[in-house]
């Protein structure tokens, strides 16, 4: 079937087989390979991205139902050159090991903060709770969401430091 | 963190070099791989646990017009592939050809256009099974009954693979028929899995007319690979390059060879076009190697007055279908004989039993330390019954029996020369971290009030670094790292080494490590690895050996470099190079601080026309060989504070305090990321994650619906803290970390829990203490987890 699918801004007009799934679409008829797929059955969350405004699970996400939609992936968040203050947080708190769940995990961030600028500790981790990362045991994950949420509010103290 | 300072110079929480790709989603990782004319292959495999195969009919799979190629076991015996060597002397079939052994078990393999037409053919693959009874229990796989699982190997009359013993027997029992008590208690470390985020895979690329052989896959050690492709494949080894790309975690799960990669071989070289191969997440679970699954029983011998005296251990391991586990030869047990931990006995013995099941093979990996993360659990698992037996705190009894610093080095009593440790300290900085007495005095006011709070404690001692080369070889490959450095003209540097990150942060820790030795910034110093045709021969990644050995490697080799420079500077500054010293980054004439050259200097002039003295070659480049003296042992303690609902046996970790001691830190914050995750896996294999199986051998944690791992809500945030005692044998004084944190924690959740429960009377229960399982333990029926599921019946 022939599906449109707007990713990052740009439209990419593709035939693809009805079956085929959003991040096997995104990753190798797209070749945007920054969206990982992890699980299978939605508990991972390496393969996150954006559907319109909402994060969503890309492997159990059909590509067609993606068509006439946006998406937004990993490749999208920085603008403009300028990395987004969530991948700076990533860099500057550690919150990336192995790489792999950090697209899905900087881009549910990046939802959460453009609902509440100023999230607790428990907000982010309960935002996050469906995504798994094996490598950082999540601590420093929080710290970064919490080092962009207060790099948005120019500075401010956004919420307390975790220990 | 609170703690230790840290060393400065070019150490220090330096930013990581490999963020900037993976925060773009450019990072490389295996299935990232694209090449023209690419196939990709899907494993059809075993639905049963243990049956015979009568046949296999491919006719339809074959005809499926976007299928290359079905290769069979029958096909791969035509070739001698059929089976493949393991990491301990055994043989694994590649596709099976007269049985298959576990549930999961590769049987056919497909290489099809694209992967969803590779997934289609599976399900035309025709194989007609006899069932046969499956041994699944390990505590009855030596029942004279039991079916004969490996009667592919000739004279085989039971499943028994294996007896192994430490230490002193009769010494031990003698301590024991003279001490004033022994407690003694069974207890489990179930069956687990590393479960990387990323799966394992493989591309394999073979070129007819070259015979060259290119392989981009999942593995912790991409030199041992290319030896065992060798030797598996008897291609020529230097037709052979294994690369190594972006690993999305390995944590000992893509540290063997898996029948998948040898099939994509295959699969290349019927094809003539590369081929892909890379697992789903319950191929992962189900067939990839697990960790631990050691049925344990221990006793601890003890004067009333609660000085420790002995300890004996008699274990089975359940090694699955294939003996695949993955350990230095000489120790079938992994380093499980390091069980007497951190304490100062008079005599210990173990002894290891291992036998065939009809499960996945593998039992060393998931960040253990080959075996060391079992030991550790049975040590303070018993330290604590011992504590509960005479009645005092086991923070108490633990300082009391610490071994001291002026006893380093130590021997212990299984033959283990401990390089350094301050015990008692790290002790005493996890209970400040804690506030343990007023824990206890909350601990206290809430059971009066009718709640469960939990105090645990572990210590750990850890064996890293393998090792010795004498002592420690994998497959007759002995553990000693070459690194390669480079220095261009203008000073900036390449250091190329064998080991591998899995996110560990390699790039710039080792970076940091030549940049502290030369004086250059950690941005001058580029690190090449996972790659056998750029950098030098190597073990690889596991056991947490990349700081002991190729991080003592790239301190070695910049040494070299560094004396080097000593003699071009010589000529340079027209002194003797013994009137020279290093100080500050450059090599200057002693007593004259001022007169003095850099590496960069002393690079261009290498390179330059200066007239060097007879037998100097010029240009700065060196290599080196490290072959570890010793395994570096980093220690820790660790506190956890639980909340356990006896409602509904919800277990909630409210704290948890970790002080490591893993000698100097490059970087400390990498170290303490290392430690934070190593605590999630704690968590995990405490309270959530267990690969259980049925009576007929069907996998129960092939998902990630079933196999549970824990997410940010189910960890708190982590306390850390730090002691600093370097490693004297070590060129730097680091010791390894990366493993620290899985080895120690499990005991401590596992201490905390009972220690909530201990009003029911409660003395042990087995991980994973889900809520079912902690509710039927209350009620005095725990669970057999392993058998049962983690939410099976009681």
């Amino acid at each position: 079937m022939q599906i449109t699918v707007n990713v990052n801004g740009t439209d990419y007009a593709r035939e693809v087989e009805p079956r085929l799934l959003l991040i096997h679409f995104l990753r190798d008829d797209l070749g945007l390979t920054g969206s990982h797929w992890g699980c299978d059955t939605s508990n991972c969350g390496a393969c996150v991205v954006w559907l319109d405004d909402t994060p969503v699970k890309s492997c159990t996400v059909l590509a067609a139902m993606a068509d006439g939609h946006r998406v937004r992936t990993v490749e999208g968040l920085a603008a403009g050159g300028e990395l987004d203050p969530v991948q700076q947080g990533f860099a500057e708190c550690h919150g990336l090991q192995c790489g792999f769940c950090t697209p899905g995990m900087m881009l549910t961030a990046r939802w959460l903060l453009d609902r509440n600028p100023d999230p607790s500790p428990e907000q982010i981790r309960e935002a996050l709770s469906g995504q798994i990362c094996r490598c950082t045991g999540y601590e420093n994950i929080v710290r970064s969401v919490l080092w962009a949420a207060k790099q948005e509010s120019g500075g401010q103290p956004a919420a307390e430091q975790p220990a | 963190m609170k703690g230790d300072g840290e060393v400065g110079g070019a150490y220090g929480p330096v930013k990581r070099k490999e963020d900037a790709r993976f925060l773009r989603g450019q990072g490389n990782f295996t299935d990232d791989i694209q090449l023209p004319g690419l196939l990709h292959g899907a494993v059809l495999r075993s639905p049963l646990a243990h049956a015979r195969i009568v046949s296999i009919d491919t006719t339809a799979a074959e005809a499926h017009p976007r299928v290359k190629a079905v290769i069979t076991g029958q096909a791969l015996e035509g070739r001698g592939l059929a089976w493949m060597p393991t990491l301990s002397q055994d043989v694994q079939a590649v596709l099976a050809t007269d049985k298959v052994r576990f549930q999961g078990q590769e049987v056919a393999f497909v290489v099809a256009e694209d992967r969803y037409s590779a997934r289609d053919a599976l399900e035309l693959i025709n194989v007609d099974y006899e069932p046969l009874p499956a041994v699944i229990d390990a505590a009855k796989a030596l029942d004279p009954g039991a079916a004969v699982i490996r009667d592919d190997l000739a004279g085989r009359q039971d499943n028994h693979i294996f007896d192994w013993e430490a230490g002193d027997q009769a010494a031990t029992d003698a301590v024991f028929a003279g001490a004033d008590v022994v407690v003694a208690q069974d207890m489990l470390y179930p069956r687990s899995h590393p479960a990387p985020l990323e799966t394992c895979g493989a591309v394999a690329d073979f070129n007819p007319v070259s015979g060259q052989l290119t392989v981009w896959t999942t593995s912790q050690a991409p030199h041992a690979h290319r030896t065992l492709y060798a030797l598996v494949v008897g291609l020529p080894e230097h037709k052979i390059r294994v690369i190594s790309p972006d690993i999305g975690g390995g944590f000992g799960n893509k540290a063997p060879i898996y029948p998948g990669y040898i099939c994509a071989i295959v699969g290349s070289m019927v094809t003539g076009r590369p081929v892909k191969w890379v697992e789903d997440r319950s191929e992962n679970l189900m067939s990839t190697t697990f960790a631990r699954d050691y049925h344990m029983h221990g006793e601890i011998a003890a004067t009333r007055d609660g000085k420790i005296l002995g300890l004996r251990a008699r274990v089975l391991a359940d090694h699955g279908a294939f003996n695949g586990s993955a350990q230095p030869s000489k120790f079938p047990a992994g380093f499980f004989h390091i069980f007497t931990g951190s304490y100062d006995l008079r005599a210990a013995h173990c002894q290891v039993t291992g036998v065939y099941t009809n499960k996945a093979p593998g039992g060393v990996a998931y960040s253990c330390s080959f075996r060391i993360t079992e030991a550790v659990y049975l040590v303070e698992r018993m330290v604590d019954l011992l504590a509960r037996e005479l009645g005092v705190d086991p923070a108490d009894l633990r300082m009391k029996n610490l071994l001291r610093p002026e006893q380093f080095p130590y021997t212990c009593p299984t033959g283990w020369q401990y390089d350094s440790g301050n015990y008692p300290r790290a002790l005493q900085v996890a209970m400040d971290i804690a506030d343990y007495p007023e824990l206890r005095r909350e601990q206290a006011e809430k059971r009066q009030r009718g709640e469960y709070m939990g105090i645990g404690i572990s210590f750990f001692t850890e064996g890293v670094g393998a090792g010795p080369r004498k002592h420690m070889d994998i497959l007759g490959l002995g553990m000693a790292d070459g690194a390669h450095l480079r220095v261009h003209p203008t000073g900036k540097a390449v250091l190329s080494v064998s080991c591998q990150s899995q996110g560990q942060g390699h790039e710039t820790t080792f970076a940091q490590i030549v940049a502290q030795e030369l004086g250059l910034s950690p941005d001058d110093v580029e690190v090449v690895h996972g790659d056998t045709d750029r950098t030098p021969f190597g073990l690889g990644t596991y056991g947490s050996r990349s700081t002991p050995v190729s991080g003592a490697a790239a301190a070695v080799v910049a040494r070299k470099v560094r004396e080097r420079a000593r003699i071009v500077a010589s000529v340079m500054l027209e002194a003797s190079p013994d009137d020279l010293e290093w100080a500050d980054g450059r090599w200057r004439v002693r007593g004259d601080p001022e007169n003095g050259r850099d590496i960069a200097e002393i690079a261009m002039a290498a390179h330059g026309p200066l007239e060097l003295p007879d037998g100097i070659e010029g240009h700065l480049d060196a290599e080196t060989v490290y072959n570890p003296p010793n395994l570096t042992h980093p220690f820790g303690a660790y506190i956890c504070v639980t909340d356990v609902d006896p409602g509904t046996g919800q277990v909630q970790v409210r704290r948890f305090i970790a002080v490591d001691d893993c000698g100097v830190r490059i970087n400390p914050m990498i170290v303490e990321g290392q430690v934070h995750g190593g605590l999630a896996d704690g968590v995990g294999m405490a309270l959530m994650q267990v690969i259980a199986f049925d009576e007929e051998g069907n996998c129960l944690g092939g998902s990630f619906m079933d196999y549970l791992i824990p997410t940010a809500v189910e960890c708190p945030s982590w306390e850390l803290g730090a002691t600093v005692t370097p490693s004297p044998h070590h060129p730097i004084g680091a010791k390894g970390v990366g493993e620290s944190a899985t080895v120690g924690s499990p005991p401590a959740i596992v201490n905390s829990v009972l220690d909530a429960l201990a009003p029911f009377g409660l003395r042990h229960a087995d991980m994973p203490l889900t809520p079912a399982n902690v509710w039927c333990a209350i009620q005095g029926r725990p669970l057999r987890a392993d058998l049962a599921g983690p939410w099976g019946t009681p």
